[in-house]
């Protein structure tokens, strides 16, 4: 390393060392104290005591973190794609020239700025049974009162108005990367006869599945770890139908004080969100297609 | 793809492109109406009076109905009407409750006593458009509204600052300055985002209960001045953008790095700078999980804990209250938007263009 170099190196470890000195507080430290506390009887009153592999053990037998386990997955399951394809269509319908779509934007982003409490507390009010806009609109074409947050059926299809009504941000990656595909390229199928169907499916899909891609990632990640919205609108109820899993880590470390065993759980939902994400990427990397830059 | 090709497609296209322009609009108006429709809702319930929230079919908006009435003779031409006995009285809605004969009334405005009149004596005379705009003071004064407003904009602007003032540091570290293993620590950095915070949440606390500042906004902002990977990213990203020559140049004039960073790099990344203040503001304003964790005492909460605390108190039974204040709490970041909205929709795109 000449003289230069080491200058060079010393200037950036300088720069960077905020990052370096958080880094290592508050990510490094409490990810290996988490993996320590993930093994231990621990209350925060006292000091933890070491019990090995208990707390993991535990997990397999705890019903109620299977609910919560489960309830999370079927969550997403119903959430995830009906989140990916409101957006992508939503971005795909304005993208191109269209009167109002300054405004549409606008329209469409808006909801996704609204502090999730707040959007929490207007679902609640729109999915009333009695008195909700939603059953409202529903009567209007005969169907009967849903009971939303009060059954065991609706309340997890309830938390999935809230998470659509915002896919807002997604809306507009989306535009973005449209925009980006080359006019040229539309043009040429054209004229190969291809109409918008598959103008879509052979051109412009291949060329943003990187952002596809990214969104759903994004997108998984975020539903695993919806915490707020059940947790203001139904706090879990009925019968632990929307009980997701970090209300239940919450729950486990700051009411029942068993921070040890959240912890655990806490790296059971790493993991459980490191394994989609890898299969996510699996499924998808065949058809992710990055041009050349 | 070339069997579906037919000669002299042209023609048809545009006019089927013309049908296609027509059926976009409209999906965009029907999804765009089902997307607004959750504010009108809102805001048309924040300016109801409550018995008006429950009626059916909603009205959209509010409205109170006068009354002329006829007492002992004399006609009240527009009349304050009291539903039921006065002891057991229910807030004026329009319609009698199914049970009672006997309305209550009084001249409008008046102070004198309300006299009973029968139900046939009344005679609705006019329908006119009431907001309720007490509601908004209602709801105000329900909760500490001006401490949690002052609470989360004190949280905001130091989280703000925080942000700024390290994400751009450690940007011009991660992207201006050529150093062996740049690239690579920047990939950790990158891989810090995939890491949940639940999975940290509890060191964290266990971490400042130790030291005392369970209960205090400190753990709120203090880790915000340690650079923040997905601003760090964004800026590195802005950064990049910049000629080489001009730092360069000033670098063979014997300019110092931090100069450079502070009198070239930072005037030029204004617009960059903006968004991530932007982004920083909205985040710290809606963030509900942190205080929720961190802070213990009402009278530090922020607006959005102290939104979800209304919410229990009240029991979810006063929807024209909890309307208004969710309207109060969510109108500032709308107006932000509209402020800045060609930077925000920018810094959104930039996002995307990961990989």
């Amino acid at each position: 390393m000449t003289r230069g170099d080491r200058q060079k190196l010393f200037m950036g470890l300088l720069f960077i060392s905020p990052w370096i000195i958080g880094f290592i507080l508050f990510l490094a430290y409490p990810i290996a104290a988490s993996l320590y506390y993930s093994l231990c009887h621990y209350s925060v009153l006292a000091e933890p005591v070491y019990v090995g592999m208990e707390n993991y053990t535990s997990l397999l037998h705890d019903s109620v973190f299977k609910v919560a386990l489960v309830n999370t997955l079927i969550y997403a399951a119903m959430a995830l794609p009906i989140n990916m394809l409101m957006a992508l269509g939503l971005a795909v319908l304005m993208h191109r020239p269209i009167p109002g779509r300054g405004i549409f934007r606008t329209m469409f982003f808006l909801p996704s700025l609204v502090p999730l409490v707040a959007m929490a507390i207007l679902w609640s009010w729109l999915l009333n049974t009695e008195y909700g806009l939603v059953n409202y609109l529903l009567s209007l074409v005969n169907v009967p009162p849903v009971d939303w947050l009060g059954s065991t059926q609706w309340s997890k299809v309830s938390m999935v108005f809230p998470t659509t009504w915002g896919v807002g941000g997604m809306i507009v990656i989306y535009l973005a990367s449209l925009q980006e595909v080359p006019l040229h390229l539309y043009e040429a199928a054209r004229l190969d006869g291809a109409r918008f169907w598959r103008q879509f499916w052979h051109v412009t899909l291949p060329l943003i599945s990187p952002v596809v891609y990214f969104n759903l990632i994004i997108t998984i990640i975020q539903l695993l770890q919806v915490f707020i919205i059940p947790y203001i609108m139904t706090k879990g109820g009925p019968a632990r139908s929307t009980l997701f899993f970090v209300q239940y880590v919450y729950d486990t470390a700051f009411r029942f004080l068993r921070m040890g065993y959240a912890s655990a759980m806490a790296w059971i939902l790493f993991l459980v969100i490191l394994g989609l994400t890898l299969i996510a990427t699996w499924a998808t990397a065949k058809r992710i297609y990055y041009s050349a830059e | 793809m070339m069997k579906f090709f037919k000669p002299h497609s042209a023609v048809p296209d545009s006019e089927s492109e013309s049908i296609f322009l027509i059926l976009r609009f409209l999906a965009l108006l029907v999804f765009g109406l089902a997307f607004a429709l959750p504010f009108l809702w809102t805001v048309s319930t924040s300016l109801k009076r409550l018995a008006d929230t429950t009626k059916m079919p909603p009205e959209w908006i509010p409205r109170t109905s006068v009354y002329s009435a006829v007492v002992n003779g004399n006609r009240i031409s527009r009349a304050d009407v009291a539903w039921g006995s006065p002891e057991n009285r229910i807030d004026q809605t329009g319609q009698f409750p199914p049970n009672v004969d006997l309305a209550w009334v009084r001249p409008e405005g008046s102070e004198v006593a309300y006299r009973a009149v029968k139900k046939e004596d009344l005679e609705k005379v006019d329908d006119i458009i009431d907001f309720q705009w007490a509601n908004y003071l209602g709801a105000v004064k329900a909760i500490p509204f001006w401490v949690y407003t002052q609470n989360t904009l004190f949280l905001c602007f130091l989280s703000v600052l925080g942000t700024l003032a390290s994400s751009a540091i450690v940007a011009y570290g991660f992207s201006r300055i050529k150093w062996r293993g740049r690239d690579t620590t920047f990939l950790l950095v990158l891989a810090t985002m995939m890491i949940p915070f639940p999975v940290i949440m509890i060191p964290l606390y266990s971490l400042f209960r130790e030291v005392g500042l369970i209960g205090t906004m400190v753990p709120l902002w203090l880790p915000t001045f340690f650079g923040n990977a997905f601003f760090i990213f964004l800026l590195r990203q802005f950064f990049r953008g910049i000629p080489e020559d001009l730092t360069d140049a000033a670098r063979i004039d014997g300019c110092s790095e931090w100069r450079i960073f502070w009198n070239i790099i930072c005037p030029l990344s204004h617009s960059a700078l903006i968004v991530v203040a932007i982004f920083k503001f909205i985040e710290t304003w809606n963030d509900f999980l942190g205080p929720f964790i961190f802070l213990t005492d009402q009278r530090d909460f922020t607006l959005a804990l102290g939104l979800q605390f209304f919410q229990s108190q009240h029991g979810g039974t006063d929807w024209h209250y909890l309307m208004a204040a969710s309207t109060l709490v969510t109108l500032p970041v709308i107006l932000l938007f509209f402020f800045a909205q060609r930077k925000i929709i920018e810094g959104i795109s930039m996002t995307g263009m990961k990989n």
